[in-house]
């Protein structure tokens, strides 16, 4: 019962949110009216994660492995799960003005946001298949509705429906993975796998099963060549759901990513490197080259995101502590950038339009001169422009690459963010070098405009203080490299 | 000095952008006030900076005011600010052309004058920045965090073929550092340090440093330009509004050759010696080559931009004949460009005002009706061929003579390219301001009025004072020269050929 008790104390966070949970869904049943049931439950929601952030800081530098040794507590969990809060919090705040008005606004959203967000908590600290599976679940599920929100949108059931046909093939080539893994080693625990597979050698079973595994990730986080149904979902879903995508799951994908690749099978890197150089290469030219051609904005941040998860895969194939905690870096700064780039996607309105088009920005500066010139700077931060913040997470990136003697990778990484850069410059361009052909408005509201300058000035001061992050990330990244003390 | 005297200067036009950001009020008094700002912001930044200039102590190649603070505490990496007699000019000329530049839009600039005088001051701050970094990768960031300013102007105030001109500007300068960027973190992980004192007795092995030297040739020759490299400047000077193409001429073309002097060569010293030839005959095509299509422009700015590659020529040329003559002839030719050229493109930019073209064909007798203009002219035009009692001459001078030195066949080649040098200004200048006035507009033209002569008057002084008395300029450099070359010559594993 001690132990049961002592092992809780370090997921309530995760308890903390499911059970709020499922009591703001049965609240928002017993409430006649819709529209107030949802602002009601989706602040709530949002507090709920405040509350479980708190909580969750109760865990810093505790390590545990709990439940049978099916869950795992530290660092690097602390660390996911941080930037797996916020960028729900984000993500909640972001629906609350995107759906404003719409039909589609309903109180499930932010519930289900809710549940992924427990789903990819359980992610990041999965210690056994089984556990990783039922996180990844949790998460998808919630996720390929959220996807189809917008009902009467038919893009967006469109989106709703590759997302799951997509999602469940991935998920399905996972379980194959887990199973051809299971049947090699004997086990679904990541501590024995670990041991069985150190001790047997190289097994061409649990290889093909890790080569699954590996598949069926790299759908989750959108590395090529399994990127295809990205910028489709993110076309179609509601801008505040493809904010959430780009930022929280992608996280927690890695997360895993990182979690499976270095723990249960660390022994296999000569093999999954060569993996993961290829989707890293593969990810960076095909999301610097199909943006150019990109007229959507959504379509171009989706591309965009392919690319960027190419560079911090990158620092994943080199395998060393400075390249992991680089890594972390990298996703931390990208998931800021994107909060500010989509959140003034959002926030922007023509007419009472939504923005959609590269288009739509032109002459921009000339009506929103403060949030042009704030959008310039997100896209100079993607394209890597020093000083800001994009450019310090590759520095470190490439830094980490270049010290393990990978020179080609990082050259090719440099030249496919010199292409990248001409897409982000042409967003540029179009705000400030044309004329305007509408005048654009923004939706009021405090907490979103609170979200984009907060990002700006992180992205524009990191130069000042890198380690804001970097200490965070670097404390992360060692704990996978020491042995677990219970 | 024990007051961050460096940071103070570089970060003090940060300080005008705040204050601009915040003004607020009517249009026209908007306007006014944030030019006002902008201006004054940039004297008091010149002021200061030659303040440090009188504190600073000509006759020790040490860095002086430096700075020491932490930055990337986990990567071992700091803040390290310095000036030496290499920078220090270069700091001067930076802070001198920005007011001017501010002075010359004063007029021209009638939109966004917020976001523009807001782009200048932040390209200042990027500008000492880079020519202050004592550190390899804060050089870095501040080298090409010049970029985005520069774009924005050039493509929001530029002329009607702007989007090409910025796009290439961005994507051509983008790609050279890049590569540099991996060097850097090549030298960075072999030397645990990004010190550029440290950096200089690194002793890599030579196919090592051949690599290096050439990711940091893709940067800086594009900076330069050398020939073949660039394509990208005649482009960006047309279309940049008048007081982009000063600063584009003035300091951004200067960041490659002061590239080649800081890290390059005292760096690289082996890999130095084995592209000499490379070098050499590039500049030397550079010299000739562009001076010939200089001739047959019919657009001025145009014609200045292939001038300045030319020019540009006798600084590689200077740079890399490795002799003390060599290289104070680089840098003295490299400010007398900036000065020079800089005031060549006010020039064009003072017709250009007036009558908003930018062809030779359009003027004709301007001598007639704008005679303090002519002369102005004059004046410059004979500095950019090299008169003696000019600065150009002493730059060209002593950049051939140490090339001659080095390698007598490039000397005499280079040589020659002064005679083309005279050729196409001589008729630039033939074509604008002699001959009959045949257009009615041009005649009815103004002469200079008080504001264009308050800019003007400095760089003549300059000139001729840079002319005549040289060792003004050549004395504090000598030291910090000489170090280079000492520092070059002793990382020499193989002899001088």
């Amino acid at each position: 019962m001690e132990t049961v008790l002592k092992d809780i104390s370090f997921i309530l966070p995760e308890i903390f949110i499911t059970i709020f949970a499922m009591a703001l869904l049965i609240v928002g049943v017993y409430k006649k009216d819709d529209g107030e049931a949802s602002s009601i439950i989706s602040t709530l929601s949002s507090l709920v994660l405040v509350v479980a952030l708190v909580l969750l800081f109760f865990t810093a530098d505790r390590q545990a492995v709990i439940f049978n040794e099916l869950f795992v507590v530290d660092n690097f969990s602390l660390f996911m799960k941080a930037l797996i809060i916020v960028g729900s919090l984000v993500g909640i705040t972001f629906a609350r003005v995107d759906f404003k008005g719409a039909n589609a606004w309903r109180f499930e959203i932010p519930v289900l946001i809710l549940l992924s967000c427990v789903g990819m908590m359980i992610m990041v600290s999965a210690n056994n298949y089984m556990t990783l599976y039922m996180g990844l679940e949790l998460q998808s599920l919630s996720l390929y509705v959220l996807a189809a929100s917008k009902r009467d949108n038919l893009k967006s059931t469109e989106a709703g429906l590759k997302y799951f046909v997509l999602g469940a093939l991935s998920s399905g080539l996972i379980l194959y993975g887990i199973s051809l893994l299971y049947g090699y080693t004997g086990s679904l625990g990541f501590d024995a796998t670990k041991i069985a597979l150190t001790a047997g050698g190289l097994n061409v079973g649990a290889l093909v099963g890790m080569v699954f595994l590996l598949a069926g990730i790299a759908f989750k986080i959108s590395a090529v060549p399994f990127h295809m149904w990205t910028p489709d979902v993110y076309e179609g879903s509601s801008t505040s759901i493809t904010a959430f995508f780009a930022t929280a799951p992608k996280v927690a994908a890695m997360g895993l990513l990182i979690r499976v690749l270095y723990d249960p099978l660390g022994s296999y890197i000569d093999q999954w490197q060569q993996v993961i150089i290829f989707i890293s290469v593969a990810s960076m030219v095909i999301g610097a080259f199909a943006a150019i051609w990109q007229t959507n904005i959504k379509r171009l941040l989706a591309y965009s995101s392919i690319g960027h998860i190419g560079y911090a895969l990158m620092a994943l194939a080199v395998g060393d502590i400075n390249a992991l905690s680089s890594l972390l870096f990298y996703i931390a700064v990208y998931i800021v950038m994107s909060f500010g780039a989509f959140g003034l996607i959002i926030y922007l309105r023509q007419g009472d339009r939504a923005i959609e088009d590269i288009a739509d920005f032109s002459g921009m500066y000339k009506s929103q001169p403060v949030l042009a010139a704030i959008m310039a700077i997100f896209m100079f931060s993607l394209a890597g422009i020093p000083p800001l913040g994009g450019f310090i997470a590759k520095l470190y990136v490439f830094n980490a690459v270049v010290a393990s003697g990978y020179f080609w990778l990082a050259v090719v990484g440099v030249l496919t963010s010199v292409v990248a850069a001409y897409y982000y410059i042409r967003v540029v361009k179009v705000m400030y070098f044309e004329d305007p052909a509408q005048e654009t408005e923004t939706v009021s509201e405090p907490f979103l405009n609170l979200i984009i300058m907060a990002s700006a000035i992180v992205i524009v001061l990191l130069i000042v203080e890198p380690s804001i992050i970097s200490a965070y990330a670097t404390e992360a990244s060692r704990t996978l490299f020491l042995p677990i003390a219970e | 000095m024990d007051y961050p005297i460096l940071s103070l200067i570089t970060f003090l036009p940060l300080v005008g952008v705040a204050f601009i950001f915040f003004i607020r009020g009517e249009e026209e008094a908007i306007a006014k006030n944030i030019k006002l700002v902008a201006l004054y912001t940039s004297l008091f930044t010149f002021g200061l900076s030659v303040f440090m200039f009188m504190n600073f102590d000509p006759n020790s190649p040490e860095l002086q005011f430096v700075e020491y603070a932490p930055w990337f505490s986990d990567l071992n990496i700091a803040y390290h600010m310095g000036v030496d007699g290499l920078s220090i000019f270069f700091v001067l000329l930076s802070t001198l052309l920005v007011p001017i530049c501010i002075l010359c839009s004063w007029e021209s600039i009638k939109t966004n004058v917020r976001e523009y005088m807001i782009c200048f001051l932040i390209l200042e701050v990027f500008m000492l920045g880079m020519f202050l970094a004592q550190d390899f990768l804060l050089f870095y960031v501040f080298f090409e965090a010049v970029l985005i300013p520069m774009y924005i102007i050039i493509g929001v105030w530029g002329g009607p073929n702007r989007v090409y001109a910025s796009f290439k500007f961005f994507l051509y300068t983008l790609l050279g550092s890049v590569l540099m960027l991996v060097a850097l973190l090549y030298v960075y992980n072999v030397a645990g340090t990004t010190e550029i004192a440290e950096l200089y007795g690194l002793n890599l092995s030579e196919n090592t440093q051949i690599w290096i030297w050439l990711a940091f040739f893709a940067s800086f020759a594009v900076k330069v330009p050398m020939w073949p490299f660039h394509t990208w400047l005649p482009d960006a000077h047309v279309e940049a509004p008048t007081a982009g193409s000063v600063i584009l001429a003035g300091v951004l073309l200067k960041m490659g050759g002061y590239g080649f002097l800081r890290f390059s060569i005292p760096m690289l010293p082996d890999a130095t010696q084995f592209f000499i030839p490379l070098i050499m005959t590039l500049s030397v095509v550079a010299i000739i080559y562009t001076s010939l299509v200089a001739l047959v422009q019919k657009d001025m700015k145009k014609l200045i931009a292939y001038s300045s590659v030319a020019h540009m020529g006798y600084v590689t040329i200077g740079a890399f004949a490795l002799n003390i003559q060599g290289l104070q002839g680089s840098v003295f030719q490299m400010l007398s460009h900036g000065v020079v050229s800089a005031a060549l493109f006010l020039c064009v930019g003072v017709v250009y005002d007036r009558l908003h073209s930018r062809l030779m064909e359009r003027y004709g007798g301007l001598s007639n009706n704008m005679p303090n203009y002519a002369l102005v002219f004059m004046v410059f035009m004979l500095a950019s061929v090299g008169l003696p009692g000019t600065s150009g001459f002493v730059g060209e001078f002593l950049s051939l003579l140490g090339g001659y030195q080095a390698s007598t066949f490039f000397g005499l080649i280079a040589g020659t390219g002064l005679i083309l040098g005279a050729a196409y200004m001589l008729w630039l200048y033939r074509q604008v301001l002699f001959g009959e006035l045949v257009h009615k507009d041009a005649a009815a033209m103004k002469d200079l009025n008080l504001r264009e002569i308050i800019i003007f008057v400095p760089l003549v002084i300059l000139v001729f004072w840079m002319g005549i008395y040289p060792s003004f300029f050549l004395d504090p450099m000598l030291p910090t020269l000489e170090r280079i070359i000492e520092i070059h010559n002793s990382g020499l594993t193989w002899q001088k050929f």
